[in-house]
């Protein structure tokens, strides 16, 4: 009979009961709603053990691929450990701060060793953990390559506790320990179908998950047209400009639209990034859907992407929330 | 003899009502009516109640009772939620079951499901 585990425990369940029952059946209560594997609400991450196919149904391709499932639905055939999907259940790996780049005026590129074994996909999210306990979370932009390599993108804000004291470390004490969270996160490139045409929009440094999906489609040969539109209130949030206009030179699929919102500039489209995507695209059926960055603007995308004919299936939203404290 | 096929499998199982949620909370979300019910941050879980709503108008495996329905739209109905809007989500279910060419017979079918929730979900 498999075993379920969930937050420590191991429990029984035969063929015929689902995650949820078995849990229930223990007296351990997750979120749940309808029973029948449309509302969501008991939503569970696999963190070790197979899935059954149809424990996923209507999920996300990417929320398929991160181990999710509906536990009322779920009827295991072998041994399976579940989580909440937000649970802080934290795996942190060893890491160390080795380099820094300036990028705009107040964003820059941080690399990152990861000293230990990390499974993630470009786009993907983790969080940094200074030896004191400060936490704060970031993007990761470069696609894995085995040497446990992370880049990410960094805004420098005024007062920002992490940010200030990752862009001073790096040129102190090059190898300054850190300690990263497991990769999370549900917005990332997968290839099928190669066709779909492909629509990121980021605000500011929401480019940086955009940045690892872009070349991510693009190191697998993503066939469908691919549009960027990067918008920020003035030039200096927007960076990577000359690498994207020369990529779109050389890949004829990519399409690049930089804008800003508050003054205008030569070379660069004038106004909010929402209205100068619904300006060149009032149809998005069939797309698949990147939104990344400030997230009233994520929000509003989100909306005006499904209305303008997009799946919420295929829309992926990664709002940036700035930590209060 | 086979007993009579339900409304859900008639109309195409769960693939239908996946075309029908698209279709029919892209509906609701334009309609000035109504769409002040409708706005979420999380429109994912939104997309999720409005499939649980057309699995059970189309007559698909649920498990909502009335109590459920009452407490689930308690506070829609504070927020003054009557007649004139479950009136109009009538009105977007059967747009969307003609969007998709189902037929009339079976738009009737669901209606008359959806019809018996009202009261529950109104809190009367």
């Amino acid at each position: 009979m498999p075993l379920i585990k969930y937050q420590g425990n191991s429990y029984q369940c035969d063929e015929q009961t689902s995650v949820l029952d078995c849990l229930a059946r223990h007296g351990v209560t997750v979120p749940s709603s309808c029973r029948s594997g449309v509302c969501q609400s008991c939503l569970l991450q696999a963190t070790k053990g197979a899935v059954p196919a149809a424990a996923q149904k209507d999920l996300r391709p990417t929320a398929v691929a991160n181990g999710y499932l509906l536990a009322c639905v779920c009827y295991p055939k072998e041994d399976l450990d579940v989580a909440l999907p937000s649970a802080d259940e934290q795996r942190w790996l060893n890491a160390r701060l080795i380099a820094s780049e300036q990028l705009s005026t107040d964003i820059f590129k941080l690399s990152v060793l990861c000293e230990e074994p990390i499974h993630y996909r470009a786009g993907q999210f983790v969080s940094l953990a200074r030896e004191d306990g400060l936490v704060r979370t970031y993007s990761i932009t470069n696609l894995p390559d085995g040497s446990g390599l992370l880049n990410f993108h960094v805004r420098h804000l005024p007062n920002g506790k992490m940010s200030g004291w990752l862009r001073e470390i790096v040129d102190i004490n090059r190898g300054e320990k850190i300690r990263i969270s497991s990769p999370r996160g549900n917005c990332f490139y997968l290839p099928e179908p190669s066709t779909q045409p492909l629509l990121l929009a980021a605000t500011g440094c929401g480019l940086a998950p955009l940045w690892g999906i872009l070349h991510d489609a693009l190191a697998q040969n993503h066939h469908g047209p691919i549009f960027l539109y990067h918008g920020s209130y003035s030039r200096d949030g927007l960076y990577y400009v000359d690498e994207l206009r020369q990529l779109a030179r050389d890949q004829p699929n990519f399409h690049y639209m930089p804008s800003t919102s508050h003054t205008a500039i030569d070379g660069f489209a004038h106004g909010l990034i929402n209205q100068l995507v619904a300006t060149d695209h009032n149809d998005l059926t069939g797309f698949r859907v990147y939104l990344c960055g400030n997230p009233d603007m994520v929000n509003t995308m989100k909306r005006e992407a499904y209305l303008a004919g997009a799946k919420l299936q295929d829309i992926y939203a990664d709002p940036f929330v700035i930590a209060k404290i | 003899m086979t007993a009579a096929k339900s409304l859900y499998d008639r109309i195409g199982g769960d693939a239908a009502v996946n075309a029908a949620v698209d279709v029919f909370y892209r509906k609701v979300l334009k309609d000035k009516r109504i769409n002040r019910f409708f706005e979420s941050v999380d429109m994912d879980k939104q997309a999720a109640k409005q499939k649980a709503f057309l699995t059970l108008a189309l007559g698909g495996p649920n498990n909502y009772s009335g109590q459920d329905m009452r407490k689930g739209h308690a506070q829609l109905v504070k927020n003054g939620l009557n007649d004139s809007h479950f009136d109009a989500v009538m009105e977007n279910l059967a747009a969307t079951l003609k969007e998709l060419n189902v037929p009339d017979g079976l738009i009737a079918e669901a209606a008359a499901i959806a019809e018996s929730t009202r009261n529950d979900v109104l809190g009367r």
